[in-house]
This record gives structure tokens, sequence and C-alpha cells, in this order.
């Protein structure tokens, strides 16, 4: 331990500890910019610095280290002049556009502007005038508004080994640009959105859909319905002042109902239709010498990601569908029979956790209904966004029921989001399926948990299935190079893009922390425990749905409307 | 005083520089085989003793320096000798170079024995292509007659930016990265090439190293400045009679330098003001012309040594003109890591214009004031620390001129 004095207090911190960590201890909030909590350490923003004695240079708290006898001060005069002058300057030429901003009430530099008490900055307001980057149908990027903190492109290249983003320019001149082309869409960008966490500003962010989905809701013609994905209920509740998983599902339900929603389906039930069509892909694989490893497919990001770098692996992923896209293409074609609705009329909403969905739904293909099976995408974000503009009161708001047909759902469905839980509601399945057995313990828990890469051997009856799971795309990478050395000893393989799996989705409330991803992954595997029905075959509408329309896992209709195709995306850099 | 004293060019113009025997015949590599007949702790001992500091800018004690780098545990150690040079006006490393190449590689090869080290790199400046030749068949030659031993010595060429000189810079540059600075600490002798521990030393620094190895700490020591003992190379640039080199002692005082040695100002011209140390050197005024050249006593009139460029300005010369181009270079050569350099090198160029051209108040030379204090200290690293140097010194030494434009 090594002793220290801040501000005239002693503390006693582990050796190697920095100065920002030891006044964490005591209590003292020292102001940051470029440090991220999970990220390595920049220190090039200098709005960190605090005396230190003995030393005539300001010390940055978040990189420099503690030593024995060490004499701290966090805000002497010299120390409060020199961190409100960097962010005069930093904000001098930043656009004052907060009331504009998507990050209005959740940027780090508005917040340092208050706590800095910046009133007249003394220097002219000189913008950059960098254009707008809206290239991508997932995220833009506002360069004008960007701190140069770089902490997206750690995220982009360190967790994601997606590199997208670099520093060009030097000098003033200094900007994050994407790599190998003018715009993202040029870039290797996978559009999985880890970037905007990263972001402390609003110079990265999701392309919104908001007005579109108002305009159909202003619309009397229009039938929106909507799907939400397994990630969202838990973490909605962080956009509107409760804590992780606080909101009641069909509270929610209600909520959308307010906002303007005429049905409200969920994702869950096409993520229990997945597992069935996944889970006999798989089998049929296994035993007719399909292309192995599988990976699952439910990752946009993910798929982006294998198509980029990885396009000679295609014929390894799923031939699933998304849940959102197989929700897509069912909600036009058989919800639509069912209810008696033109498709036609019908404007369906996904409410995701992830930008790349936005991206999945507008791809080509992804038009099996005879319509554009997912109208639009909206995040996590854009809901509480919405919720917030409604005014409603979720504490007072009385519960609602999903509609039917396409609103059953098991727990197996609800630990999509989190990283593991796909394999294991195929494993819940595929045992059963196989074995004949009734599976007992549902709860496979070894492949629980934020460690980067899992693996299991699972016995079916004397037939073992080595399985394995990576989240972040670095670690995806890792088992694909297994994979292309003909090295992978598994079967099936779960990718999720995102840190944690959807739950730290590009869409998800700006989460900085893992701390947090990993409080979500801990409220998912809750919900699943609380759920009577767990195993994805036992969902009763996923039963009539095969009994009316599509009789048979990988049938014809399966392959018509929920099944694809991927391409290689022919970087020519790559 | 005011006499040339030359070690570090205590070779000049009587070797042949491409010819190692000719070095060897001058007594080269006698101190190298004594180093390594000396138990490396005994060896740092003795730089420390000498009482030797870098000579590259911030005057750090060698022997200090090496010993951190002797201690560091790890399987890999690098010597590194930075002779970025990017300063304008300076060429002192060049000087040794060409024209004494084989005491470079002699000071690297005494510091390697000392560290443990068996791997070098010299980073010599893009723009001496012709230094890259002599410097590479000087390694050939000591490669051929076996002197430098299992020692391995590669030069890099840089990449042309000014912040690469700064020593951290300079590593991410020779790892193939963009040459901008890291944070410190960790410093280079605990974790600097590759992680790995590292020593780097100016050429100037490195020259000096065969002597003293061969003459001993005490005879070093009682040279020059005591706090900063040993020559110093300057190079005279602006309005002066003898654009040239001198090697003097650290006694010596600005004033000698510039009167004796340089010859005084050419016509009938009056002296205005030297700057020392290169482009982020202070501009001294003739009432501190008398402060010796040595690292501490340059400090106490806020002063530095840096490369030692000494550049007169007679008092035909537009202090705020020369101060404003200046600016434009830090401006220009901010790499845009840190935001108070990134930001505040622009504003101060931004400022400086706008009181050249008539355009200031006495508000926005207060805001350089402030910005150019804040910059000292809280930048990462030393070009946006020291950046500030020429504004703050002018103004606070030629305010008369600042104000003679204002509005
Ligand atoms: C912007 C900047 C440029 C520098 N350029 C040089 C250079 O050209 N040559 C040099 O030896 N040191 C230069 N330095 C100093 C180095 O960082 C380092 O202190 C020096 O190489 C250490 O060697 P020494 O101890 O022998 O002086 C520069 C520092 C800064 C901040
Ligand atoms: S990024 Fe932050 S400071 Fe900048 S305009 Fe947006 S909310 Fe305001
Ligand atoms: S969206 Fe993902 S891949 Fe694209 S730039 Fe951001 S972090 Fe990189
Ligand atoms: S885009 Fe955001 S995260 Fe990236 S450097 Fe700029 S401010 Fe930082
Ligand atoms: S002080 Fe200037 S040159 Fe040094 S790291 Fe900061 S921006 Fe780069
Ligand atoms: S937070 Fe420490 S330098 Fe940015």
């Amino acid at each position: 331990m090594v002793n220290i004095t801040i501000n005239g207090m002693n503390v006693s911190v582990p050796e190697g500890s920095t100065i920002l960590q030891a006044a964490q201890q005591v209590g003292i909030h020292i102001p940051t910019l470029c440090y991220h909590p999970d990220q390595s350490i920049k220190a090039n923003c200098r709005v960190c610095v605090c005396e230190v004695e003995g030393n005539r240079l300001l010390q940055a708290a978040c990189s420099a280290p503690v030593f024995e006898g060490m004499v701290v001060r966090t805000n002497t005069p010299k120390v409060l002049e020199a961190r409100k002058t960097i962010v005069e300057m930093i904000l001098a030429n930043h656009p004052q556009d907060c009331l504009n901003c998507i990050r209005n009430g959740a940027c780090e530099l508005q917040t340092l502007a208050e706590e800095l008490i910046i009133r007249d900055n003394p220097f002219e307001l000189m913008i950059r005038g960098y254009d707008k980057d809206t290239s991508t149908p997932s995220l833009f990027r506002d360069p004008d508004k960007c701190v140069l903190c770089r902490r997206c492109i750690e995220a982009c290249s360190v967790i994601q080994s997606v590199n997208a983003l670099g520093i060009e320019g030097r000098g003033n001149n200094a900007m994050v640009v994407p790599s190998l082309g003018k715009d993202l869409i040029d870039s290797p960008c996978v559009m999985c959105g880890q970037c905007i966490h990263a972001c402390p500003v609003g110079a990265i962010g999701e392309i919104e859909n908001i007005d579109q989905f108002l305009a159909a809701v202003a619309d009397p013609e229009t039938i929106v319905v909507t799907q939400i994905a397994p990630a969202v209920r838990l973490a909605i509740a962080e956009e509107i002042g409760m804590a992780t998983g606080e909101l009641p599902m069909d509270v929610f339900v209600n909520g959308l109902r307010q906002i303007g929603f005429d049905y409200v389906l969920h994702t869950n039930f096409t993520a229990d239709l997945t597992i069935l069509e996944e889970g006999n892909e798989l089998l049929k694989r296994v035993k007719e010498g399909g292309t192995l490893p599988m990976f699952t497919s439910c990752s946009p990001g993910w798929i982006n990601f294998c198509e980029t770098f990885y396009p000679d692996l295609l014929d390894n992923l799923s031939t699933c569908k998304s849940p959102q896209q197989m929700f897509g293409a069912l909600v036009k074609t058989y919800w639509a029979e069912k209810m008696n609705i033109s498709p036609a009329k019908i404007f369906s909403v996904s409410i995701m956790p992830c930008v790349a969905k936005k991206f999945e739904a507008d791809r080509p293909e992804m038009r099996d209904s005879g319509y554009k099976d997912v109208d639009i995408v909206l995040t996590t974000r854009e809901i509480g966004r919405l919720f917030r503009q409604s005014g409603i009161d979720f504490n007072k708001l009385p519960p609602s029921n999903f509609d039917s047909w396409m609103g059953a759902y098991t727990g197996a469905a609800v630990i999509f989001g989190a990283s593991g839980g796909v394999m294991e509601a195929a494993l819940r399945t595929v045992y059963e399926v196989v074995t004949g057995n009734t599976l007992e313990d549902v709860n496979f828990t070894t492949i629980r948990g934020f460690d980067g890469i899992k693996e299991a051997t699972v016995d079916l009856n004397g037939l073992e299935v080595n399985v394995a799971i990576a989240h972040s795309l670095s670690n995806a990478r890792k088992l694909m190079d297994q994979v292309r050395a003909g090295e992978s000893p598994y079967h099936f393989i779960e990718i999720m893009a995102c840190p944690g799996g959807c739950i730290g989705g590009g869409g998800q409330p700006i989460t900085k922390r893992n701390q947090k991803r990993i409080e979500r992954i801990d409220a998912i595997y809750l919900e699943d425990e609380g759920l009577s029905i767990r195993k994805s075959h036992e969902n009763p509408e996923v039963k009539v749905l095969y009994d009316e329309f599509l009789h048979e896992p990988l049938g014809h209709k399966s392959h018509e409307l929920l099944h694809t195709h991927y391409h290689d995306k022919k970087k020519k850099y790559l | 005083m005011a006499e040339e004293l030359r070690i570090v060019l205590r070779n000049y113009g009587k070797i042949d520089p491409l010819n190692i025997d000719s070095y060897i015949a001058q007594g080269g590599y006698k101190a190298l085989e004594k180093a390594r007949g000396t138990d490396q702790k005994g060896l740092i001992d003795e730089v420390k003793k000498s009482g030797l500091r870098g000579r590259g800018g911030a005057g750090f004690n060698c022997g200090q320096k090496w010993w951190f780098a002797y201690m560091a545990q790890a399987d890999q150690k690098y010597v590194v000798c930075n002779a970025d040079e990017g300063e304008p006006g300076t060429y002192k490393d060049r000087l040794i170079m060409q024209n004494d190449p084989q005491s470079l590689l002699e000071g690297m090869a005494i510091c390697a024995y000392a560290i443990g080290a068996d791997k070098g790199y010299i980073y010599c400046r893009g723009e001496y292509p012709y230094v890259v030749d002599v410097l590479n068949q000087a390694i050939a030659q000591a490669k051929d007659k076996g002197v430098l031993g299992d020692f391995d010595i590669e030069v890099r060429m840089g990449a042309g930016a000014y912040v690469c000189g700064e020593e951290t810079a300079l590593i991410e540059s020779i790892e193939g990265s963009r040459g901008e600075p890291r944070f410190k600490p960790p410093f280079p002798p605990a974790q600097g090439l590759w992680q790995k521990p590292t020593i780097v030393n100016n050429v100037e620094t490195f020259a000096n190293i065969p002597v003293i190895v061969d003459k001993g700490a005490e005879w070093f020591a009682a040279i020059g400045a005591p706090d900063y003992p040993g020559t110093k190379v300057f190079t005279l640039t602006g309005d002066i009679n003898n654009k040239t080199f001198f090697e003097v002692p650290t006694n010596t005082t600005i004033r000698e330098i510039v009167y004796k040695l340089g010859g005084g100002i050419p016509g009938d011209r009056k002296f205005k003001a030297v700057q020392i140390g290169g482009t982020s050197g202070a501009f001294i005024p003739e009432a501190d012309l008398d402060t010796p050249v040595a690292f501490d006593a340059m400090a106490a009139v806020g002063a530095t040594l840096g490369s030692g460029a000494v550049f007169v300005l007679d008092d035909s010369r537009d202090i705020v003109d020369v101060v404003t181009r200046i600016a434009g270079f830090f401006e220009h050569e901010s790499c845009g890591k840190c935001a108070p350099c990134r930001e505040g090198t622009m504003r101060t160029a931004e400022l400086m214009e706008k009181i050249e051209a008539g355009e200031g108040s006495i508000d926005d030379v207060a805001l350089l004031e402030k910005i150019g204090r804040v910059m000292s200290y809280s930048c990462l690293c030393g070009l946006g620390q020291a950046a500030p140097t020429p504004v703050l010194s002018t103004i606070r030494h030629f305010k008369a001129d600042y104000n003679a434009k204002l509005l």
C-alpha cells in the first residue's frame, strides 16, 4: 500500500493506483473527459490535471501513479484555471447545439461545462465546419462535435477489432475519420454502434427513425405493429429513471400502446421460433455432414463482420434470419392473414437494443413477405425519448397484455439478450429433441456470464456436442481464425457482436461501464427464472404457427420466409 | 574566458569520418574497452559523478537515467540516439555525426554495456539523408572491425515532424506508429521502445561519453558550471557577424557568445534580443546577457538551453512579427493529441496574428498570457509546455512592442 495525501486527507491505496483512483477512494471527484473506466488510459484531454507537491507541471490524475508521501491538491486556483481554460478552448470550437443534440442531458461535455462554471467564454467561437456523415442507415458521425478523446477508436479497434476509425491530420486539423474511405459506409464498419457508447458527446449517434414512426401513427389508415427484442425491457427502465429491470413487461406494453402502437407483439416469439429452425438446422448439419461449426446468425453486426472479414466462412453461418427479420416476414403474412388485416396497411416497427438492426432491416433480401418486412427499427434509446415525450408516469400506468398470435414467449427466448443465451436456449430444445428425455435442470450456468469466450461440451445421449460462445468481435475473431485454420473443435458457435450480448447493444441506454452490462445480464436470467415455460419448443403460439402455417421446421414455407443467404462484402482493401 | 573548448567536437577536422582507422588512431574505442573492463554499476557511477546532463534539452542527469534502465528487469533493453534535430537553426548533431560518427557509436556502445542492451537505434532527421549514409558506413566499418561486439545499431529515418524529436514520440515512430508522445510516467528507462527499458540520449550527450570514460568523471566535472559541467555546442544565426558554431564551457556567458565568439551585431545596429535553444526558447533581453549558458542559470532567468541554437535579433527586428511566425510554427507542429496544445497553439496563433495586424486589445494580450500559462504546465509533452515560452518571454520583456500594436 502507498500512503498519500489528497487535499489534506490521508489515503492508503494499492501500489500502481492513479491519483484518480485514490481520489475516488476519499470521495473526491476529479472531472475527466478522455478517461473511460473500461479502456486504456489516454491522458489527452488534460481536464483531470492536479497539483502534485514538488512538481511544476500539473499531473493528469487519470494517468499519474501515486508514490509514497505524494501530496496532491485537486482544486487549487492553478488547477481550476487550467481545467476551465482547457474546457473553454474545447467549447470554443464546439457547435453550441445542445438544444438540438442527441446527447442533450447525457453529455459529458455538458456536465463538465456545468461543473467548471463556464459562463462567458473568452475565446471566439470557431466551428471547424466538417460535414456530418450520414452514410449508414445505423449511425451518424458529426465531427464538429468531436472532442478527440479517441475512445471510439479504442472501442472499434480493441473491443471490436474492426479498425473502422482512425486519426487523420495533425494539430488543430486532427480528426477522427473512417479508415479507408471518406464516409463510414466505405470503411469496414459493421455498424455495431459500440463507438456510440464510448463517445462522451454527440459526435457519434444512432440514425433516428422517430419521425417516420410518428408519421405512421398519425396516419389513420396505417396499422402500426411492433415487436420488442428480449434485451429491451430491462434496459428501458434506465431511460425512464428506474433501476435496470424494474419496469414490468405488462406496464411496458401499455406504455407502447400509449405512444401509438396499435398492436404490441414480441420478438421473443420469433426467438423461440429461431431455436426450432436453427436447432434443427444444426442437427441436420451434424447428421448429414454439412458445414461445421455452424455459427448463429441473430446478430446483424456479427453478420456484417463475417461478410466483411471472413467471407470464406459464410457457409458456416446458419441460414436462419435473425428473430427480427423472421418476425418481419411473418407479421405481414401469417399474422396479417390471421388478423384479417391487409399487409399493405401494416407498418412494422421493431424495438431493438441495436443499431445494426437498422441496416439489417434495409437489406434488399429482407422483403420475403412481398413488402419491406420490417419498416423501421427504433432503438431502446429512441423509445426512451418517445416515452419521455409522452409524459407517461410509469409508476401509475396500469398493465396491459401482449396481442395474440405473435406475443407469447418462453424463458429461452428471454435469454437471447445475453451472451450465451441463444446457445443455452438451443441446448434446452436440442437436448429434448435428440434424447427424447425431459431436461430437468434447464440452467446451463457454465455458458453464462461476461467472459469473452465460453465453451462447453454437452452429451446428448452419446452424441457429444462442443459449443463455444463469444461476445465482442475481437473475441469472435479468435474463434474465426481457429475455424479458418481448420483447427476449431466446435460444432456450434454463438457470436454476439456487442459486449455482453444484446444487453450491451449499440442502441441501449448509453453504457459506459461493463458493470452496467453485467447488471443487465443478471436481470435477464432473473426474468427467465420467473417464467413457467422456459423451453422454446413449448411455446404454445409457436406450436400453432407450425400447425397452421409452417407445418415443419426447415420446411418449404420456412425456407421461403425464415431463411436467408449472405454476401461477400468484397471490401477491396481487406 | 570565452575560449572554445572542444570535447564533443574533439576530432572535428582531425580525422577522416569515413575511415574508422583514423578514429582509432586518435584513441578511439579505448574508452569502450576501458568501460567493458569496469563493472556496470561502477561505470554508471562514473557517468553520474561526471555530472553530465542531457544535451537534448531536458537536462536530466545522464548517469541517473542509465541507472534507472540498468535497474529495470527485462529480457531486452534498448539504446536509442535522438538525432532528430528538428529545431530550425540547429545543426550541432549533424556536425558530430558527419565529422565524427564513430564517437557517437562508441558512446552508444558504452551505454549499451552499462545498462545491458544489445540493440541500438539512431533516429536520424529525415532531412539528413547524407548523414544516414555516413552513419551506415560507420556502423559497417565498426562491425567489420568487431569493436562493437554483439551490440547492433540500426539507423532509422525520421518522419519529418518536429514532435518526433520528443523521446516518446520518437519511440512510437520507430515502432511504426503515428509519431505522437506518450504520457509519462512511465518514462522510457522503465518502459520505452516496445515497452522495454530504453535509454534515449541526444547525439551530443553520447559524444561526451567516451571522453568522460577516458579522462574520468572528476576531470569532466571540473569543466564549466558545476551544476551543468562540460561544454555545450552552440550554432549562431540571425543578426550576428560570425554565423557559425562554437563549443564552449558552460560557464561562458551569453554576452561572451554573442560579442566575443559571435563578433557582435553587424553594421551599426544595436542588440535587441537573443533567443536561445530553438523555436521554443525564451527571448532574452540585454539585461540578462551575463547569464552563463548552464541549465540552472538559464532557468533562473526563465530561459533554457534547448538545442543550443542562438538566434540574435538587432533593433530593426519586429519582435511581435517574429513571435507571430513562431506561433504559426507551433500551430503547424502540434501533433493534436492533447487538448491544451491542439487548441492552445491554434488560439495563440490567431491572437498573435490579430495583434500583429493591429487589431488586438489589451484583453487579447491577457488571454495570450493565460493560454501560455495553462499550456506550460498542462500539456502532455514538452512541445506544448514550451511552445508558449516565446510569447510569454516577449510579453514580459518587450511589452512596449506589443502595446505599440494594440488598438
Ligand atoms: C518537441 C520536442 C522536440 C525535441 N526534439 C529533440 C531533438 O531533436 N533532439 C534531441 O536530442 N532531443 C529532443 N527533445 C528532447 C527529448 O525528448 C529527450 O529529452 C532527449 O532526447 C533526451 O536526451 P538527453 O537526456 O541526452 O538530452 C525534444 C523534446 C521535445 C518536447
Ligand atoms: S455534444 Fe454535448 S455539448 Fe455538444 S452540443 Fe451535444 S449536448 Fe451540447
Ligand atoms: S459502429 Fe462498430 S464497427 Fe462501426 S465504427 Fe462504430 S465501433 Fe466501429
Ligand atoms: S467521436 Fe466521440 S469518442 Fe470519438 S474521439 Fe470524438 S468525441 Fe471521442
Ligand atoms: S503537447 Fe502538443 S505535441 Fe505534445 S502531445 Fe500535446 S498536442 Fe501533441
Ligand atoms: S481524463 Fe485525464 S487527461 Fe483526460
